[in-house]
């Protein structure tokens, strides 16, 4: 097992490094350069040419992806363009506010989906099976975006709800903070419920054809043994993996939700740096999102083998 | 000998493309305490099905749409297919216990064989300790003659093979001590060498413990070997039932001859179970090749008015067409759903 994740790791290497060079790469090809949003129009070929040395970008790009790299694999992943701020704690720190959320969605969606895929499981055809299935493929049709929008468009409407104008983190003051964090969550969290909870209800319809949920029953298992020992957890693996999927999709892709909501995340970050062309920023960040995504799937690795014990990784 | 079980105008249905279906017709079954009752038949007979509605076990669409099953409990007489959930839980696994035909699936892949065989014991024991159940489930283990019991316990199923995995279900299932194993074709999916093994376990747990035991099995062998008293099912119903004995020796129905003639024995013969077949001798072309009933077993439910056997009746009558035979006793103890037998016709 230790050789196992070790191995995993180690891949990590050139999964990183292919990524440095395509995040590089595009980021080279998009049109537009920093020093144009720095000077604005004021800006003069002399000026510009100091800003450029100043900057790095008077190099050959071969020469500015090895002094980058070079400097990440020290553990320096540079300093903002436009805000002169060292990215990595940026990094850091806005990653906690987006796996935050992140979470929180998650929690959501599975207090939602779990429940609600095995009432449907197990009342096949039946109406609420039905009204249930219709909701959750409402859920993974609407667009979290479109959703957000409505709901904060009726609340402030209904309640003058609005958005809040100042983040403020879990450690400052929890309670405000969750204030900010829940509606971003739930409306994250139902969209993704639909697409879990579907896979619960035909993982778990799966599982309760095998014989051995017969064999269990006449041994006299009440039912709700038989559901949640056997049936969900034989069922799991599946609703696991597709957790774990969404989960790095949403430390990546908050984006619209953060902005929205105007929670300094990381997805944030990235869009800012975007617009300005401030690479470290950007390169930084996807490299650190691809980074937690492989820790993830190799996470999500190490728990079916807790849940399944005739997968073994040797 | 008291009754145990008594089955009384079982029907089971089916709900298929809009309609209903009957897959069980009419079924009467006794079993007597410390009785071995085989029930026979080719696949689709509902055989196992009847298990299952006795067990309130029966899969989704399927259902009892009527009848009785009376079965005399430790605390009086109950009516299985119609006892409230929460009763019906407390009796399976204690008192009525069952093991399947696949032990490779039978058994939950993610939790040991001692994490499934304490199931069996605290469902029905809240207040049993780890170590009591742990020293019931070894000796239990080692009465099934399962080589290393300790290493068994801490194994993972798919860790086992076929042959000692049905051992450990026979072990969970006399756990504690059933009054009834209902047994659905415990040996089919095991090798030969390993069927005669289980079954002389099986006989063994009888006489040592006086439980009856329903087999359901397509193979007379296995009912040879272990029953005292067979019921033959076709097309969801009884054909023929009588004690073992004289179900070989004065077959009567053609089914059931056709059945016996389709047994191989090893050395390429057809096995006669003792009985003299001149007759069947005579139509078989060569001594050596494996005779089979003509023609497939109807469909569940799709059975047609008169003997629903009679299309694969090398005996059948133009009346065999017109109506369908009852089942009469032919001799003491033994019933047969035939016109060349009994004259009677089932009421509808």
């Amino acid at each position: 097992m230790r050789d196992y994740i070790l191995r995993r790791l180690l891949m990590l290497i050139p999964i990183l490094l292919g990524i440095s060079v395509c995040v590089f790469t595009i980021m080279q090809l998009v049109p537009g350069n920093v020093v144009n949003g720095i000077l604005g129009i004021e800006q003069t070929p002399e000026l510009r040419a100091i800003w450029e040395k100043k900057l790095g970008l008077d190099q050959p790009p071969l020469i500015q992806y090895f002094r980058w790299m070079g400097n990440v694999l020290r553990g320096d992943f540079g300093e903002s363009f436009r805000t002169g701020a060292q990215v990595f704690p940026e990094i850091i720190s806005r990653f906690t506010i987006t796996a935050e959320l992140a979470l929180l969605s998650c929690l959501t969606s599975l207090i939602i989906a779990i429940p609600l895929g095995i009432v449907s499981a197990l009342k096949r055809n039946r109406p609420v099976d039905k009204v249930v299935r219709v909701a959750a493929l409402m859920g993974v049709s609407m667009p979290s975006f479109a959703s957000a929008t409505l709901i904060i468009l009726f609340l402030s409407k209904a309640f003058g709800y609005f958005t809040p104008v100042k983040y403020v983190s879990l450690i400052q003051n929890p309670g405000t903070n969750l204030e900010i964090m829940i509606l971003p969550a739930l409306i994250l969290g139902t969209t993704m419920a639909g697409s879990v909870m579907r896979m619960t209800r035909s993982s778990i319809l799966e599982v309760m054809r095998q014989d051995f949920i017969k064999a269990v029953r006449a041994k006299g298992a009440p039912e709700r043994i038989t559901i949640f020992r056997h049936a969900l957890k034989n069922g799991c693996i599946p609703i696991i993996t597709l957790v774990g999927m969404q989960m790095g999709g949403l430390l990546g892709g908050t984006v619209v939700i953060e902005q929205i909501f105007s929670i300094p995340g990381l997805g944030q970050y990235v869009l800012t740096g975007i617009s300005q062309r401030d690479y470290p920023v950007v390169q930084g960040c996807v490299l650190f999102i691809a980074f937690i995504y492989v820790i993830i799937n190799l996470f999500v690795d190490i728990i079916y083998t807790y849940v399944d014990p005739r997968i073994q990784y040797a | 000998m008291d009754h145990l079980l008594d089955i009384c105008g079982l029907r089971i249905e089916t709900r298929r493309g809009g309609g209903k279906a009957m897959l069980l017709d009419k079924v009467d079954l006794s079993v007597k305490k410390g009785q071995s009752f085989g029930i026979v038949g080719e696949s689709g007979c509902g055989k196992s099905i009847t298990a299952n509605a006795l067990m309130q076990l029966l899969p989704y669409p399927l259902r009892v749409s009527d009848g009785t099953a009376r079965y005399q409990s430790l605390n009086g007489e109950k009516e299985l297919l119609s006892l409230p959930a929460e009763e019906i839980r407390g009796l399976r696994g204690r008192e009525i216990a069952m093991i399947f035909q696949e032990p490779m699936t039978s058994l939950d892949p993610i939790f040991t064989v001692e994490y499934q065989m304490f199931e069996a014991l605290s469902f029905h024991n809240k207040r049993i300790g780890k170590r009591e159940m742990h020293e019931r489930a070894l000796e239990m283990l080692r009465s099934v003659k399962i080589p290393r019991p300790e290493q068994t316990l801490r194994s993972y199923p798919h860790l086992i093979s076929g042959g000692q995995l049905q051992r450990v279900m026979i072990a969970m299932a006399m756990l504690n001590n059933p009054r009834l194993l209902i047994a659905d074709e415990p040996t089919t999916a095991l090798d030969v060498t390993i069927q005669a093994q289980i079954l002389e376990l099986m006989n063994g747990l009888k006489a040592a413990n006086g439980t009856s035991i329903i087999m359901i099995t397509h193979d007379l062998g296995v009912i040879a070997e272990t029953c005292e008293e067979v019921a033959v099912f076709y097309a969801g119903q009884v054909v023929e039932q009588a004690p073992a004995a004289e179900l070989f020796h004065n077959t009567a129905h053609p089914y059931t001859e056709g059945l016996l003639r389709a047994v191989t024995s090893l050395d390429g013969d057809r096995a006669d179970m003792g009985r003299s077949t001149s007759q069947s001798e005579a139509e078989a072309p060569h001594q050596n090749e494996l005779y089979t009933i003509p023609g497939m077993v109807p469909p569940g439910g799709e059975w047609s008015s008169g003997c629903r056997f009679r299309d694969r009746c090398d005996r059948a009558a133009p009346r065999c067409a017109e109506a369908l035979p009852a089942l009469c006793e032919i001799a003491p103890g033994h019933l047969c759903r035939c016109f060349r037998t009994g004259e009677e016709v089932e009421a509808r």
